[in-house]
């Protein structure tokens, strides 16, 4: 016996569409080729609410609400592009290359970063917050990969997908507020860590040069993350 | 334990200090422990036994009893007598007189605004019973209102009871505790769970720790009725580590409930059951946030998700969760007792009963007060406060800590309710208060709170993450005379940004300091900037 999914009606940017209750707000804006910026979330991954930029307008809701964890409902009435919204994802976006070191010309994901590619898609041309800069270590100690924390922007899909896919959890969060930053084990050089299985996932899934393969240079880094609609399609028994 | 074994505990509890012709009340809470007010108690109990008997004198360690400042503290109980700043010396002196004359030279005035102007519900007890003795909270009427509605009354009328009362969330934002009980309640799921949020963390803030020091017992006495109403056998305390004593009476206090059957299995021979548990907080001031203190009791890093879902459907490991603040708790047993309507006459039409505020800053009288909502500003800073000392100026008040906002003068007479903070631009909070005179700048006000708010963002979500680091740099730049108009305006944008983008109300909140600084004071910033001088002479100039 199936359990019986309820359809749900709703208007995204004055288009009518058809959801099942179960789907978030940007599963069903995706489906309907309805672009919306994310970068923490990634399918097949717990969805976190963290990068901001996927936040739209629900009509009723005096908050923005955040497309990758928000539910469907009957009679929703989303906006997703808004001039206010455009000009907060810019700004998002202009925070993260102001955190930390994102010189493309000189990254081996150069061509292949989202960052990077939602910027140009967004239009941000320039950052007008001042650059933060912070001298942060690359751990290269690992035999095949590499962590660079200049690059991160603490999307902590590597987190998730070591937690949930590999079932190690080597990486963590260490740290508080603009001091926070990912770790392999209890903050063990990478290369030491007992739980990594080498598995190569987290590279994959990174959206930027922060995780690498060793031996890429400048734009050669491009990642293949297919097998992870595929895993979580094979897990959840869903052909 | 039944109703009539309660009486009995009452009862005799009552007769046996009944026996003493005196009673002298030392305050143990933190305040005035840390000027040794232990010292003086033992000095004063030696003093009593020296006499043999002869003045029938009872010395009992109690909690808080307001004015903490002029601590340590003792009264009388029988007269109502109070005396600041006692030292162990004073304690023959304070024996002698007792019957006859106070000791003029240690006498605290109890006929000032200070005294007269509160109204003490969550604090009726607080100063006057023992908190690490169960018996006396009984005397007190303790745990009478946890067996009224165990034993005559179903867990929809008592919520019913909160519902009519009025009561708000004291933990700051106000949601209406009954809807959130009522929610609760009704919310599917076997397994339930009462979390009270002891997780105070605003700068200023003793509000809590106050109540948990001096009346340990009324609180696990709330959550246990919030228990029974919503069908949860297991309570949390979230309490974080840095009091230690409030951990320790609280601790003492479950122990001693377990013990005479007011925790535990079947209490007063019901089917209900509440077993309550602490659990510490490791220094984050994000975990008073609902969902990153469920994260961090689960064992998880203390940091917030997005809600919905709301605790109240999902919350401790994925079960309906009831979190209300300690106060909030507090506050049940004598609605219980009393009934929603006794609670409700207090107060305004929309905020309903008592708030407690820790009164701290340029004001005379400094410590723990309780005043009905609707009290204005004026009488809290200028009654019960005393004003400005040293015929300074009054330039602001500071309410919801690094969440609220600096209140001008012209915003004074104005009442103390939820709903009027936020129209001025702060917010009610958990009851920090700072009141500021002319020496106070403040650019330096926000910047201090910005730097509060940007070393406790957990860092999950960009616009707090860095937000508040640049805006923190900004300030900093304001304050050292080095900034520019842009950088002003770029401040603005960052507001704006972080308000409305951010997690959590960590960071939704953040900007509020500078929101109503600039709102007030724009001057003040302009000056920094245009003149480069700090008009209260606080910030240090760079050039």
């Amino acid at each position: 016996m199936r359990q019986s999914v309820r359809v749900k009606t709703l208007k995204i940017d004055d288009r009518d569409v058809g959801a099942r209750e179960d789907q978030t707000l940007l599963e069903v804006c995706r489906e309907n080729g309805i672009f919306i910026p994310a970068l923490c979330h990634l399918d097949g991954l717990t969805p976190v609410g963290a990068c901001r930029l996927c936040l739209v307008e629900v009509k009723g809701q005096r908050r923005l609400l955040p497309a990758c964890v928000t539910r469907v409902e009957e009679g929703m009435e989303v906006n997703t592009a808004t001039e206010r919204l455009k000009k907060y994802r810019r700004q998002i976006l202009e925070l993260f290359f102001s955190e930390r070191n994102h010189i493309c010309s000189v990254c081996v994901s150069n061509g292949h970063c989202e960052l990077q590619s939602l910027a140009q898609q967004l239009g941000v041309d320039h950052v007008h917050f001042p650059y933060r800069y912070p001298r942060l270590p690359v751990d290269a100690s690992h035999d095949r990969f590499v962590i660079d924390h200049n690059r991160c922007i603490l999307c902590t899909r590597c987190v998730r997908v070591c937690d949930e896919i590999e079932g190690a959890h080597t990486w963590d969060v260490m740290g508080r507020g603009i001091n926070a930053r990912v770790i392999t084990d209890l903050n063990k050089p990478w290369g030491e860590s007992e739980s990594c299985t080498s598995c190569g996932k987290c590279v994959h899934v990174c959206p930027t040069g922060a995780l690498v393969e060793k031996g890429r240079s400048v734009a050669e880094m491009a990642k293949r993350r297919q097998f992870l609609p595929y895993l979580t399609l094979m897990r959840e028994g869903k052909q | 334990m039944t109703v009539e074994e309660l009486h009995d505990i009452a009862m005799s509890e009552r007769e046996a200090q009944g026996e003493y012709l005196h009673h002298i009340h030392v305050c143990m809470a933190a305040g005035c422990l840390s000027s040794r007010s232990d010292k003086v108690k033992e000095a004063l109990e030696a003093e009593v036994k020296r006499c043999n008997g002869e003045k029938k004198c009872l010395v009992k360690g109690v909690g808080c009893m307001g004015p903490c400042a002029a601590g340590p503290l003792v009264s009388v109980a029988e007269t109502g007598t109070m005396y600041r700043g006692v030292t162990p010396e004073d304690a023959a002196d304070i024996v002698q007189s007792l019957g006859k004359e106070p000791v003029s030279r240690l006498v605290y005035p109890t006929d000032t605004p200070f005294t007269q102007r509160q109204v003490k519900v969550v604090l009726e007890n607080s100063g006057k019973i023992d908190p690490e003795r169960i018996e006396d909270y009984i005397a007190a009427d303790g745990y009478s209102a946890l067996l009224q509605a165990l034993t005559s009354m179903t867990p929809a009328e008592v919520i019913e009871q909160i519902v009519r009362s009025g009561l708000r969330g004291r933990g700051g934002a106000g949601f209406p505790t009954g809807l959130k009980w009522t929610t609760v309640a009704k919310a599917n799921g076997g397994r339930k769970f009462v979390i009270c949020n002891a997780d105070e963390g605003d700068p200023g803030a003793f509000m809590d720790r106050s109540v948990l020091e001096s009346d340990p017992h009324r609180v696990l006495e709330g959550m246990a009725i919030a228990g029974y109403a919503v069908g949860a056998s297991q309570g949390y305390i979230y309490v974080r580590a840095e009091y230690p004593l409030a951990i320790k009476r609280l601790r003492t206090a479950i122990r001693q409930a377990e013990r005479q059957g007011l925790l535990g299995n079947n209490i007063s021979d019901t089917q209900f059951s509440f077993h309550v548990d602490l659990r510490l907080g490791a220094g984050a001031f994000v975990c008073g946030e609902e969902t990153a203190l469920i994260a961090s009791i689960e064992g998880k890093r203390g940091t917030p998700r997005p809600r919905p879902p709301f605790p109240a459907e999902s919350g401790l490991w994925g079960d309906p969760t009831l979190i209300n603040n300690v106060e909030t708790f507090a506050n049940v047993p004598p609605i219980i007792r009393n009934g929603g309507e006794w609670f409700a006459r207090i107060g305004t039409e929309k905020s309903k009963g008592t708030k407690v505020f820790a009164l701290a800053g340029r004001v005379v009288n400094t410590g723990l007060i309780e005043v009905p909502m609707g009290i204005t500003l004026r009488e809290i800073v200028y009654d019960i406060g005393g004003g400005v000392p040293d015929g300074r100026q009054f330039k602001a008040v500071q309410t919801g800590g690094p969440s609220g906002g600096c209140i001008p003068e012209q915003h004074l007479d104005m009442p103390v309710d939820y709903e009027s903070l936020v129209q001025v631009g702060s917010i009610m909070g958990s009851g920090g208060m700072i009141v500021m005179d002319e020496t106070s700048c403040m650019v330096d006000v926000a910047r201090y709170f910005m730097e509060f708010c940007m070393t406790e963002s957990c860092g999950k979500c960009i616009p707090c993450r860095v937000g508040t680091a640049h805006m923190f740099d900004l300030l900093t730049k304001i304050s050292e005379g080095r900034a520019t108009a842009d950088d002003l305006a770029l401040l603005e944008e960052l507001c704006d940004l972080v308000q409305n983008t951010s997690l959590c109300g960590l960071g939704i909140t953040a900007p509020n300091p500078v929101l109503s600084t600039l709102r007030y004071f724009r001057d003040e910033y302009l000056a920094h900037i245009t003149e480069r001088t700090c008009p209260a002479g606080a910030c240090q100039m760079r050039r």
